[in-house]
């Protein structure tokens, strides 16, 4: 089977100058239309021929959807922000340092020139069954190639499985749930608000999408509220590689201590599952408790609690053991000591 | 094609089958609804012949040893009813919804009412060989005469014709079609269990061939969609007024007498075991 991976097959490109007109697109064209954000997702798709969509609404040319705002003792960040900006911008660099570090953690510099916050959140899955073109279930089959005895799954999820065993590659998502963020999603109904955390759907819920994004919908502002400015964070991607690579596993925490105890946590990991999770047992567990190496050994096998690894990825269970605790505990006492 | 199955390509680049198509879904729906406004329409206009009152006082008078109520379907044979309606019921709300838009985790609790299905289906069969009249619920050549008198009947004809013995013509049709589709939905669900994870079994997704699991999710899906024509017409039927006595049935047990001689043929449907009446409260 020939495959060219050069020429993008033939599209009708729209570049609207507002969001009102992206929207009238999206509603026109529905499901045949492509959001285009930094393009860097859409080129893949679109160059491998496995996407073929017939209208393609470039977002590059709207300014409302760009830039970063104070607004309610926190930030609105645009969904076309570039990666680079919200890296460089001194607000998110003093209060939401996790959102920096774990922008900072994707890809490389020229990607985050490029790369949008709201393509980083809402990019597909890295799976290369899925990304190769073949019928699985998250393109609307009936298998799962990823979730054979033959398959070659180092990268799949352990964690809320169904059916397909795809992972999210996002590096922002953990960091902005565990801000407590808001997606502002806009359709021609009109807008809606919801939670970082419910933005992101597994496969149980909707095997063929990772996002609740709707046809004819769009992500035009992430809302990050003041609550964990400031707090004790810890982030880390684990990768094969330290640059230009999606994350095997990152972990993102923010914290309150009274003293040594642990007053207030919201942790989350990805690169387990179709959808970034929220350790709210964990969370619940350790609140109340001193932060210590105990705590933090006694949260990290609960999460791992259910883990159902596949053929090549059962390194995974260890390491996101070994992420959640060093999350808890923090790292800085035991590595310099 | 594609309006009545969808395709996709295996890693070798040939067609193979994945579903049918879900625009089958509201053509079922269409269908269904469709079916129930034509015969409630109908019901409404047409001249169907309806028994005189006086025909059946006559009956009943003749027929004094009748205890008052008759006994229609055991105890057993309602719990099985109830039980395989609230899983199919679940099945369909659980496949169906997401297509619709509902978005829930559906899967689990799919294949969970699957097995209850299943399992209920499988005491029935058992039940229905061993205990009841197995026979009774079947159609076949010698109902060709009867259907003929029912057809002339809701055309308005008054005809001697057979009636019907413990279970009407429609609801043996009825029964068949749910046989077909049933075991249709039951054994490529079934099959399809071993490429979802449960704890009953490791997963095996090639223990068919691509094709021929293509051909079972199409089974499922057509007889999927079947079934939602088909509860719409039983719910239908279910509440409309002339044939809740046969619904109150399967919640009570029995029928009245006058029910039994009005609708039946009581030798067709011969109440053998007086041990079994059900006593009239009025005379206790």
């Amino acid at each position: 089977m020939a495959v060219i991976r050069d020429v993008m097959p033939a599209f009708e490109l729209f570049q609207p100058a507002s969001t009102a007109d992206a929207l009238n697109l999206l509603d026109r064209y529905g499901a045949d239309a492509w959001i285009f954000a930094g393009g860097l997702d859409s080129f893949d798709w679109l160059k491998d021929r496995i996407k073929r969509p017939r209208y393609v609404v470039d977002l590059g040319g709207i300014a409302e959807l760009k830039g970063i705002r104070a607004r309610d003792g926190g930030l609105e960040i645009g969904a076309m922000t570039t990666l680079t900006e919200v890296v460089s911008h001194p607000i998110v660099r003093d209060r939401y340092a996790i959102l920096t570090e774990a922008a900072e953690a994707a890809a490389s510099p020229q990607i985050r020139n490029q790369g949008t916050i709201g393509g980083n959140l809402s990019q597909d899955t890295r799976c290369w069954y899925y990304r190769a073109g073949w019928s699985c279930y998250r393109a609307g089959g009936n298998i799962c190639y990823a979730d054979t005895p033959e398959s070659i799954n180092r990268e799949h999820a352990i964690l809320e499985a169904d059916r397909c065993v795809a992972v999210n590659p996002s590096d922002t998502a953990p960091a902005l749930i565990v801000l407590g963020a808001s997606m502002v999603i806009r359709g021609s109904s009109g807008k809606r608000v919801i939670p970082a955390e419910n933005y992101f759907v597994g496969p149980g819920t909707d095997i063929t999408r990772m996002t609740a994004l709707q046809p004819g919908e769009l992500l035009t502002a992430i809302r990050v509220p003041g609550d964990w400015a400031g707090s004790n964070f810890y982030w880390e991607k684990v990768r094969d590689r330290q640059v230009w690579d999606f994350a095997l596993v990152s972990v993102a925490s923010a914290m309150t201590l009274s003293g040594t105890t642990i007053q207030n946590i919201r942790l989350v990991i990805n690169g387990v599952a179709a959808r970034p999770l929220r350790l709210a047992t964990v969370e619940q567990y350790v609140k109340g408790k001193p932060r210590n190496e105990s705590t933090a050994a006694a949260a990290g096998d609960m999460a791992v609690e259910g883990a159902q690894p596949l053929r090549f990825n059962a390194y995974k269970v260890p390491l996101m053991r070994n992420l959640v605790k060093r999350a808890i505990r923090g790292v800085e006492e035991w590595t310099t000591s | 094609m594609d309006y009545f199955l969808t395709w996709g390509h295996s890693p070798w680049g040939q067609q193979i089958l994945t579903h049918v198509s879900w625009n089958l879904l509201w053509a079922a729906l269409f269908a269904g609804v469709a079916f129930l406004v034509a015969h409630a329409s109908y019901m409404v206009l047409s001249a169907h012949r309806k028994r005189h009152p006086a025909e059946t006082d006559a009956m009943e008078a003749a027929r004094p040893d009748l205890p008052a109520r008759i006994p229609r379907h055991s105890g057993v044979a309602r719990a099985f009813h109830w039980v395989m309606a609230a899983s199919m019921l679940t099945l369909l709300s659980t496949a169906f919804l997401p297509i619709a838009g509902v978005k829930f985790a559906w899967v689990q609790w799919h294949w969970m009412a699957g097995l209850v299905l299943t399992t209920s289906i499988l005491f029935h069969v058992i039940h229905a060989s061993v205990w009841l009249d197995f026979w009774s619920i079947w159609v076949g050549p010698k109902d060709i005469p009867e259907l003929r008198a029912e057809i002339l009947r809701e055309l308005g004809h008054d005809v001697p014709g057979p009636k019907p013995g413990k279970y009407p013509l429609g609801n043996r049709l009825y029964h068949l079609a749910l046989v077909v589709v049933g075991l249709s939905v039951i054994a490529s669900g079934l099959t399809m269990m071993v490429r979802v994870r449960t704890p009953l079994f490791p997963r095996n997704p090639y223990l068919l061939s691509d094709s021929t699991w293509g051909f079972l999710y199409v089974t499922h899906g057509m007889a999927g969609v079947a079934l939602v024509g088909l509860v719409i017409a039983h719910v239908y039927f279910a509440v409309r007024p002339e044939k809740w006595w046969i619904t109150k049935a399967m919640i009570l047990g029995w029928i009245t007498r006058r029910q039994y001689l009005e609708h039946h043929d009581p030798d067709r449907w011969v109440v053998a075991d007086p041990g079994s009446r059900i006593p009239d409260p009025a005379q206790q």
